[in-house]
């Protein structure tokens, strides 16, 4: 269950890779008791750059000689390529080279599965609309993209299905040869449902829709690729240059040692960068050909429609409990959408593992459409099963005349249901509902009477976690130098998360020195150390460890020289603020006076993470509460007050870790009341091509009284560290909670997201009357 | 103020166009560029094409003689040929802000501008902020409140920032959300961002410098 990392070439899921086992030189430190700098709000370290502009995107690299490129892509949502002329094209100013369906690197495999590869890099059946077709290098991009509205390529459509339930059918058109459904559903059991349910008190059943929902993260994907003496080194706009990396040599047949996958500053990706893209391949093809360096920036138009969404999804829940409000049973199932190429569609992992529940069955499908494919995206699955649990949680609490709160807190599991019954290291469920709830003056705000006018409000909860605790391996590097200023050298990504800064201050708190004194060295396949991808809210959790033990293996080195040097016992010795403490001595020796350290000039330290303890699960848990204002005249929703009460462990950084929250508060808004990827069924075309179409919330929708409320259970198993992760679990439940305030404003429910303006409408008619 | 041309040789040499649809593998590549990242230079002009037409932009209280052709909008003169990234094109059509500016002190979306109306007209970009590497009292606050996270809106957030600063030194929270609201942040950081803005007012009012 857990999160698959999507590589294109990597087929095996990170199960089978958590067989491997862990390296076993790991580094296994005492968890921290107090910090002083880790947990503090410290700006970011790179804070500089990014509002003053000078910050290098890949989106703003420019190489000397770089070439342009401009994709040509189907316009049909499933069709033939019978023939591709490029001779005018290829006439104008600035054209360097074409690739079409026609080259024999158009033939390159993709989507390797075990059956065969789905695809090729340039595909003569384009199987959604925006499927890659021909590509151009010229000298502008200007150039580039006249050059790409010059190429006429004919097409015989083919019928096609982008309504998800229709592609279920028998009937419907195949998007592939195999059908669009690649694999039976899947079942996950426990116990006994129908018996279960027989002695319920309570019954709640409901259907429910949630969109198809785009990343959109602000830069756009982007690469730039160029050869040197048969090695490839790309600059790409990636949550992971390893994954990347490992793709590109694959599909270029170059060792790894030969490819280089860079990315400096990198403008946000969600889940839509994990993995390689097309538009990378493309620039190292024409940059081989063309023997310059090529930029391949996809338009916003295409970020739209073909690098990645949250899939649609169908979910069906029936749940039930005893008067008690103890859960008996759980049943239901979801369907969700792939795109016209595999991913992952649902999850059921909420409804499995969330609740203490004995009598559990979940049935997950996915099924092929004519659209862009489905990439990972922010907690992939889980925003959509909370989308229902907790509606009818809901529902189930009203019918037991129960809080809400108080039936979330009655079924509290210690344990992983999922995971043979092991128990968590710690879980702040209960604290996230009670201190949330305490926060938020839920015992009052549920209790108010009904507002009268036209200006409802209502309050709701949801709750939630996230059910990955991270891939097995990472590396760190720190280097001190004769000055005790300090290089930590690290392969994760900052994806806007605010790593650099984290690492800095872990680095700071181990080896006792002023933060502004570690320089952060990142995300480069060449130079820097192993990272998994920045996904599955796994960066910190996964690295900080590492890091921490490369700071203590140099401290370990310091205090030896240092002690040997001054002629003290190494256990009188410790470090602070850049010197050496000796114990029952006032004076402090700075690192820069050690003789020991100017004759080595640097000490190496190296770090590993460890193993997640043995027989325990340690995963971050979280509970939203929203306050809405809705207008039953416009059908408008305002989202007015929030609380987000978080359990990800320790907090790293008070300022990045409320700014995730935040961000995922955001997204959960986007989630619940504004997003939605409409496609035509009539055409197979996108309908909401744009930021217009398609909105993303904006500085109006955002609450202004937004309160964090940081439950740190002072995790002394999860890692070295004591931090979870956090940037999934901080959205899954916010639209839940959003959907459970609006039907306790307006006293109807609303079953499918986003809650429209019409969607309340109908939603008071169907309740009689406003 | 000076005026430096950022104008090429102007030149009509075309680059010949190689390799067509060949597979050769090019090992010897133009330049072997490793290591630091490399932000877009201000090199020399490509060819002027018989379409490009001669302004002169006003950018950062600097005068710049530009060959540029009449579609060119103003965030690509900004980028492609002046090597100024901060304005950052996040649609590329008037939808997330990315690419704001001021022009004669008003927001603008540099990717709805053509460069051609931009002559005459005083541009402010995010690299006419800072005094050197000393940054505005705006840029500190939105480092101190933390109002970014992956930072690529974050150019054309400060620079709406300083715009509605500008016309409304005391703005009120509504004010402050309104002012923003033509900047999308995918991140979501919207919360750190009214507080960097408030705070700037706050410390402009006080005397804290701009």
């Amino acid at each position: 269950m857990t999160m698959r990392e999507p590589n294109i070439y990597r087929t095996e899921s990170l199960d089978a890779w958590e067989a491997l086992g862990y390296a076993p030189d790991v580094s296994d430190l005492p968890p921290w008791d107090k910090t002083t700098i880790v947990g503090a709000g410290v700006p970011r370290i790179d804070g500089h750059d990014r509002v003053s502009g000078t910050a290098v995107y890949t989106r703003d690299l420019a190489l000397p000689g770089m070439l342009h490129c401009a994709i040509v892509r189907s316009p049909h949502a499933h069709a033939r390529v019978k023939r591709v002329d490029i001779n005018a094209a290829k006439a104008m100013p600035g054209v360097h080279a074409i690739l079409t369906t026609d080259s024999p690197e158009a033939k390159m495999p993709w989507i390797l599965t075990g059956q065969g590869p789905m695809s090729q890099l340039l595909d003569p059946h384009c199987r959604y609309e925006g499927e890659e077709v021909a590509a151009v290098a010229a000298d502008t991009p200007l150039q580039a993209a006249d050059a790409a509205r010059a190429i006429v390529v004919e097409y015989e459509k083919l019928p096609m299905v982008v309504d998800y339930e229709a592609a279920v059918k028998p009937d419907a058109p195949k998007v592939h040869e195999r059908g669009n459904q690649l694999a039976p559903p899947r079942t996950s059991q426990r116990g006994d449902v129908e018996k279960a349910f027989a002695t319920a008190d309570a019954v709640v059943e409901h259907t429910f829709h949630t969109p198809c929902e785009l990343h959109v993260p602000l830069e756009v994907h982007c690469s730039v690729a160029q050869w040197d003496s048969g090695n490839l080194a790309v600059w790409d706009s990636t949550q992971g240059v390893y994954a990347v990396r490992d793709s590109l040599a694959v599909a270029f047949k170059l060792p790894l040692s030969a490819v280089r996958v860079t990315s400096p500053f990198m403008g946000g990706g969600f889940g839509a960068k994990l993995e390689l893209g097309k538009y990378t391949v493309i620039a190292a093809v024409l940059a081989r050909q063309t023997g310059r360096a090529v930029k391949c920036a996809l338009t916003r138009e295409e970020s739209l429609r073909c690098v990645g969404n949250r899939p649609a999804n169908t979910l069906k829940l029936k749940i039930g409990a005893r008067k008690d409000g103890t859960l008996v049973a759980i049943d239901g199932s979801i369907l969700g959408a792939m795109g016209a190429y595999p991913s992952g569609a649902t999850s059921s992992y909420l409804m499995l593992d969330l609740y203490t529940c004995p009598n559990v069955r979940m049935v997950d499908s996915s099924v092929l459409i004519n659209a862009g494919q489905a990439r990972a995206f922010r907690a992939p699955g889980y925003p959509q099963a909370a989308w229902a649990l907790e509606q009818v949680m809901d529902e189930l609490a009203a019918k037991l005349r129960m809080d809400p709160v108080e039936l979330r807190l009655k079924n509290i599991p210690t344990v992983s249901q999922l995971r043979n019954n092991q128990p968590y290291t710690s879980t702040g469920l209960a604290d996230c509902l009670r201190k949330g709830a305490e926060q938020f003056g839920w015992a009052e705000a549920s209790k108010r009477p009904a507002s009268k006018g036209h200006l409802r409000r209502g309050v709701g909860i949801a709750a939630g976690m996230w059910g990955s605790g991270g891939s097995p391996s990472a590396t760190a590097i720190a280097k001190l130098y004769p000055d005790g200023s300090v290089n930590l050298n690290s392969g994760a990504a900052d994806i806007g998360t605010g790593t650099k800064t984290v690492f800095a201050q872990v680095v700071a708190e181990e080896l006792g020195v002023p933060v502004e004194k570690v320089r952060i060295e990142h995300a480069d396949t060449a130079t820097t150390q192993y990272s998994p991808s920045s996904g599955g809210s796994q960066t910190i959790l996964v690295n900080t460890p590492a890091v921490r033990a490369a700071a203590a293996d140099v401290k370990n080195q310091l205090l030896a020289l240092a002690a040997e040097e001054l002629k003290k016992d190494v256990a009188s010795l410790s470090v602070s603020k850049g010197a050496i403490v000796i114990a029952g001595e006032d004076r402090t020796v700075p690192f820069a006076q050690l003789r020991s350290l100017a004759q080595r000039q640097q000490l190496v330290g190296v770090g590993r993470r460890a193993p997640h303890p043995p027989g325990k699960v340690a995963l971050p848990f979280a509970a939203h509460f929203a306050e809405v204002e809705v207008n039953t005249r416009t059908g408008e929703v305002r989202v007015v007050r929030f609380v987000a009460a978080q359990d990800s462990g320790r907090v790293m950084n008070a300022l990045t870790f409320e700014n995730q929250v935040l961000g995922g508060v955001a997204m959960g808004i986007g989630f619940g009341l504004t997003e939605n990827r409409v496609m035509d069924r009539v055409t197979g075309k996108l309908a909401s091509g744009s930021w217009h179409d398609y909105k993303v919330p904006t500085a109006m929708d955002f609450p202004v009284d937004f309160t964090l409320v940081a439950v740190d259970p002072h995790d002394k198993e999860c890692n070295s560290v004591g931090c979870k992760g956090l940037g999934e679990p901080a959205t899954i439940p916010a639209a839940a909670a959003i959907a459970n305030a609006v039907c306790d404003a307006i006293g109807a429910r609303v079953y499918d997201a986003p809650i429209t303006p019409a969607s309340i409408v109908a939603a008071l008619a169907s309740k009689g009357g406003r | 103020m000076s005026d430096r041309s950022h104008r090429g040789p102007g030149d009509d040499q075309r680059v010949s166009r190689r390799g067509f649809l060949t597979t050769a593998a090019t090992s010897a590549a133009a330049a072997a560029v490793v290591g630091a990242a490399v932000p877009a230079a201000a090199e020399p002009m490509r060819k002027a094409d018989s379409e490009t037409t001669h302004i002169v932009l006003n950018v950062n209280g600097r005068n710049y003689r530009l060959a540029v052709e009449p579609r060119e909008t103003l965030i690509a003169v900004l980028r492609e040929r002046m090597g100024l990234i901060g304005a950052k094109p996040g649609c590329e059509r008037g939808e997330c802000g990315a690419c704001t500016v001021l022009i004669d002190g008003t927001t603008r979306y540099s990717c709805m501008t053509l460069a051609v109306e931009a002559q005459g007209r005083a541009i402010t970009t995010i690299e006419g902020l800072a005094q050197g590497e000393e940054l505005s009292t705006l840029q500190q606050a939105f480092i101190h409140e933390d109002g970014f996270q992956c930072g690529f809106c974050t150019p054309g957030q400060v620079m709406a920032a300083e715009g509605l600063l500008r016309k409304n030194a005391s703005p009120s929270m509504d004010d402050i959300r309104l002012g923003m609201s033509g900047n999308l942040c995918r991140c979501g950081a919207y919360g750190h961002i009214f507080k960097a803005v408030q705070k700037a007012a706050a410390t402009r009012k006080s005397g804290g410098g701009l």
